[in-house]
């Protein structure tokens, strides 16, 4: 057996450039292990690209706000030429699917049994006093559910609306309905003209995605090093913890940014939601966004160290914050003002002002330039903070 | 030998004190004022009882941990003050080790060449070192996953040796390993300090290795007992060790028992078929010239040689609360003839998973109240033979009867008539002491008053009444073993399973172990066990060595280590013995017995 020369590889032996040769060269080191892993290891893949794929089909198809096909019963007391025709109009319309009945009675238990979400009721005098301009229509709506029950509404006078103007138009007495008078309401819907509730989720879902990916794949492969032991190993070597953090970091950055064109695809490409701002500050925004969500990930398994546990961390820290309290499904200035303040600490509040506005609105600097601050903020506050955390001992 | 660091020692602690606070519990003193130096190229073993603080010294040396007090220098550089100097110059190898499973042998030693800056020229000039000396040549593509303990750990050794350290330390390198691997893992040591200058500092429960280092320390709750070469520490049961031969008819193991409660015996350990005693006093002092029956004085007493292990022995019974196990009673003891037959019997067993065979046609019985140990390498087929027996896995094909039964037609039958403690400690961590054994006595069935009874007699006999309130995850290891071995035997099986029972406790915890097996056995009970400790084969009353999963040899202890008979090895050990038949098996076959972790 040959003898083995002494290889002395202290750090304070060579110079500055030799020092900066090898600190990359443990980089380079730990990022190949790291790509390694990820390739070899399918539950990376599937966090990575799997998931944000069935996510995206998941919530892209299943969750809509829209109400479509509305059973409603149609109750015409007495019938008229003038009662079958707005009866018609309702049938005609893509927003009910009308079942016609003769008497209230009936229309009511189907309301109590849950067949209809709402009756209108043509009363018997309709066609009389349609003729003096004072026709009047009942409409009963099932209120438990107070959100659906108002865009029905909304619906319904929609319809009527659209009929009474049809019969102002032939020259025939109108409705006393307040929208068919002389005064004309014209409504557009500015950046959702098609009034889908797609545009806005689907960026909010885009938003959903990234802290999922981001948070979770940094928080299990961290915790995953403490607890098969390898860390232990890996910490009395010359490395140090900046560049195992940074090569925690690099390989994950682009896998989540992998997830992330996943997305943009998609949105553009399936659910069809148009891209009025630039490219560069999409991407530029996630990339941000992508960096703090890696950041908390990494905080989170620096400190709790199981896999088990960073992960329902992780979950409950940036998923369901993201879920409820970004603006991405509810209104946030509909929140209590205490619930509201706690909303400004929230990244994703910040990336779904972001992409809500580069999707659909364009290019809009005024709210681009401050929240992109703010997750440039955050992201440097999170790799300070993680750097502190990941000190090279084991308590 | 870097001249700079040649004058201060490796190593050098100064009344080195660590504690462990932990939430709602008092606090632990990990070190309590350890002083100790470790010198350049020397091999330096850490030796001491479970939660001695082994571990906690190599951390604090590694710069894992900060310290509470006093001093702690390696390489002459205060470790709190510049860890990452320190780390820059050291080798460490965890418990754990450290392998990315995920990546190949050559892969794992790659990342940590490039951590420790090892250039290409260098490396050209040592991975074929380290591979020839750690045969793992041939499977450098192999992910480090997929190798076998005793690889595991060559290959963890390796990567700390990409680069000549100026300090090694290895924590448990030869934990779990059978004692083939151990064997090489301890030879490429021995060669890397007295061939290349090499400062290794390892700490290890096995004290025959100690005693081939250059230098021993023994810690014993936090404070060291002694430190100096081996030979000196064996010294201190100078004139104390003797062998005892057993008169005709009677077993090595029962004058052990008989001896281990002698007052003036410190230790005593089956050994070759004979007893080995440590007295408490040199010479013959203490032997009860009224007590004719005194075993010391009718049996025939040869003196000998004090080894490493004797030293150690005196020097914890010098500090250290006798561990009075007493011996246990069982409440029905097992007719041997209640049945008659075999307790076990296995005829042509196989077991295939898939296109790998484990288990290959074995047969073999065992006796109803005898102490059976299979032994054999890491991946020989032991666990799966067990599993069979237990009737958690289902044979390929041949014959097993279990306490009269066949496991495949009436395994519930035969289950409640056998107790099994897995190699892995299974009982429920967040439960108490109590709250596990209700769930097991609940879990065969048992109730009432008959619960309750069982439950007292477990406390009792196993000494586990004190913390009976405790979880058992905060039990110390040698507690946790006993709750798992009383757990399995509430339900008073005829056979008990024992799997690997001993590995990783120390010597003490293993005496009492021992103590409560034979005596178990002495009163009716078949205990089937697997060891990697070849000295325990010799409670044995029979053993069989299994390979690749075919049974090598059968026989009694002494039957097996005359196998090993040579000139050069008059008197072969059991460890001789193993290796002896498993290489000469492998050789016999013709393939490279490394292969087998394939």
């Amino acid at each position: 057996m040959s003898t083995v020369s002494i290889v002395r590889t202290d750090g304070d032996g060579g110079a500055g450039a030799d020092a900066t040769h090898r600190k990359l060269q443990r980089l380079r080191a730990l990022l190949w292990k790291e790509a390694r892993q990820v390739v070899r290891d399918p539950s990376s893949i599937a966090i990575g690209v799997i998931l944000p794929l069935i996510l995206i089909l998941l919530f892209g198809f299943g969750l809509s706000l829209d109400v479509k096909d509305v059973p409603i019963a149609v109750v015409i007391e007495q019938p008229s030429s003038e009662a079958s025709a707005l009866a018609a109009s309702f049938q005609l319309s893509s927003y009910f699917h009308p079942q016609l009945l003769h008497a209230l009675v009936p229309a009511e238990q189907r309301l109590m049994s849950g067949r209809v979400d709402g009756i209108v009721v043509i009363p018997n005098d309709f066609s009389a006093r349609l003729g003096s301009g004072d026709a009047r229509l009942q409409l009963v709506l099932r209120g438990s559910d107070a959100n659906s029950a108002r865009i029905i509404e909304g619906y319904v006078e929609g319809a009527v609306a659209t009929w009474s103007g049809q019969l102002a138009e032939a020259g025939q007495t109108r409705i006393q309905n307040g929208t068919a008078g002389p005064v004309q309401l014209q409504t557009r819907l500015w950046f959702n003209e098609a009034d889908d509730s797609r545009y806005f989720l689907v960026p909010g879902l885009v938003v959903l995605v990234m802290t999922l990916i981001g948070a979770l794949l940094t928080s299990m492969v961290m915790a995953r090093e403490w607890e098969r032991g390898t860390l232990e190993a890996l910490l009395v070597t010359p490395v140090r913890s900046g560049e195992i953090l940074l090569g925690k970091t690099v390989p994950y950055f682009l896998l989540a940014l992998m997830g992330f064109v996943l997305c943009a695809l998609s949105a553009e490409f399936l659910f069809h939601v148009p891209l009025r701002g630039s490219l560069w500050v999409l991407f530029g925004a996630s990339m941000l966004y992508t960096l703090v969500a890696l950041g908390i990930g990494l905080l989170i398994s620096s400190a709790v160290k199981s896999q088990l546990v960073a992960s329902q961390l992780t979950m409950l820290a940036t998923f369901m914050p993201a879920f409820m309290l970004s603006g991405f499904l509810f209104d946030l200035r509909s929140m209590p003002a205490a619930v509201r303040l706690v909303t400004y600490v929230l990244p994703a509040r910040y990336y779904v002002a972001l992409l809500q506005s580069v999707f659909l609105a364009g290019d809009v600097w005024s709210v681009i330039i401050p929240d992109a601050l703010v997750l440039a903020l955050m992201a440097a506050v999170l790799a300070l903070a993680s750097r502190a955390v990941m000190r090279k001992t084991l308590v | 030998m870097n001249p700079a660091t040649k004058a201060a020692p490796a190593l050098m602690a100064q009344g080195l004190y660590k504690r462990f606070v932990r939430k709602d519990q008092p606090p632990v003193t990990a070190l309590d004022g350890v002083s100790l130096t470790i010198y350049h190229g020397e091999l330096t073993a850490l030796v001491g009882p479970d939660g001695a603080g082994k571990t906690t010294l190599l951390r604090l040396a590694a710069g894992l941990l900060p310290r509470d007090g006093g001093a702690l220098e390696v390489l002459g550089i205060d470790v709190a003050r510049d860890p990452q100097a320190v780390q820059d110059r050291i080798s460490y190898m965890p418990q754990r080790f450290g392998l990315y499973e995920d990546l190949s042998v050559a892969e794992n030693l790659d990342l940590y060449a490039d951590l420790h800056g090892v250039t290409a020229a260098e490396r050209a000039q040592r991975y074929p070192v380290l591979f020839e000396m750690t045969a793992l040549g041939p499977f450098q593509r192999r992910l480090a996953g997929r190798l076998s303990g005793g690889m595991k750990q060559k290959l963890g050794l390796a990567c700390t040796l990409v680069r000549q350290p100026e300090l090694l330390l290895l924590d448990e390198p030869t934990a779990g390993v059978d004692p083939l691997s151990r064997r090489e893992l301890r030879e490429i040591m021995l060669h890397l300090v007295r061939d290349q200058g090499l400062t290794v500092f390892l700490c290890t429960s096995y004290l025959d290795e100690a005693e081939r280092c250059s230098r021993a320390i023994i810690l014993h709750q936090g404070t060291v007992l002694s430190q100096g070469p081996p030979q000196e520490i064996a010294q201190l049961a100078a004139e104390r060790c003797y062998l005892l031969t057993p008169r005709a008819g009677e077993s090595a193991r029962g004058l052990q028992a008989q001896l281990l409660d002698h007052p003036h015996i410190v230790d005593a350990v089956p050994d070759g078929g004979r007893v080995r005693i440590v007295r408490t006093e040199p010479a013959a002092i203490g032997v009860a010239a009224d007590e004719p029956n005194d075993p010391m004085r009718s049996h025939e007493l040869q003196a000998v040689r004090p080894r490493f292990e004797d030293g150690f022995m005196v020097l914890l019974q010098r500090v250290a609360r006798r561990e009075q196990a007493a011996p246990i009673t069982v409440t029905h003891p097992v007719r041997p003839d209640a049945q008659g037959g075999a307790a076990v019997r296995v005829e042509q067993l196989v077991k295939r998973f898939g296109a790998f065979v484990a288990v290959d046609h074995i047969s073999f019985e065992v006796q109803r109240g005898e102490i059976f140990g299979l032994l054999g390498p890491n991946g020989a087929g032991k666990t799966t033979t067990f599993r069979m027996l237990c009737g958690l896995l289902t044979p390929s094909g041949g014959q097993l009867r279990v306490a009269g039964a066949d496991v495949r037609t009436a395994p519930a039958s035969a289950r409640a008539r056998l107790g099994y403690v897995a190699q892995r400690f299974s009982l429920y961590g967040p439960l108490t002491v109590v709250e596990n054994l209700e769930f097991f006595a609940g879990a065969y069935g048992l109730r009432g008053e008959h619960k309750r009874a069982r439950i007292h007699w477990a406390l009792e006999q196993f000494d586990l009444g004190a913390r009976a309130q405790a979880t058992s995850a905060e039990l110390p290891g040698g507690y946790k073993q006993r709750l798992a071995m009383a757990a399995a035997l509430l339900h008073e099986p005829e056979i008990l399973f024992l799997d690997e029972p001993t590995s990783g406790a120390d010597a003490l915890a293993r005496r009492a172990f021992w103590r409560r097996i034979s005596a178990l056995a002495d009163q009716g009970v078949t205990v089937i066990v697997t060891t990697h400790f070849m000295q325990e084969a010799e409670y044995c009353d029979h053993i069989a060595i299994m390979d690749a999963g075919q049974v090598l040899a059968r026989g009694s202890p002494g039957e097996i280590r005359a196998l090993a008979g040579s000139d050069s090895t008059p008197e072969p050990t059991m460890e001789d013995a193993f290796i002896a038949v498993v290489e000469q098996a492998r050789r016999g076959l013709g393939r490279d017995g490394r292969e087998v972790a394939a």
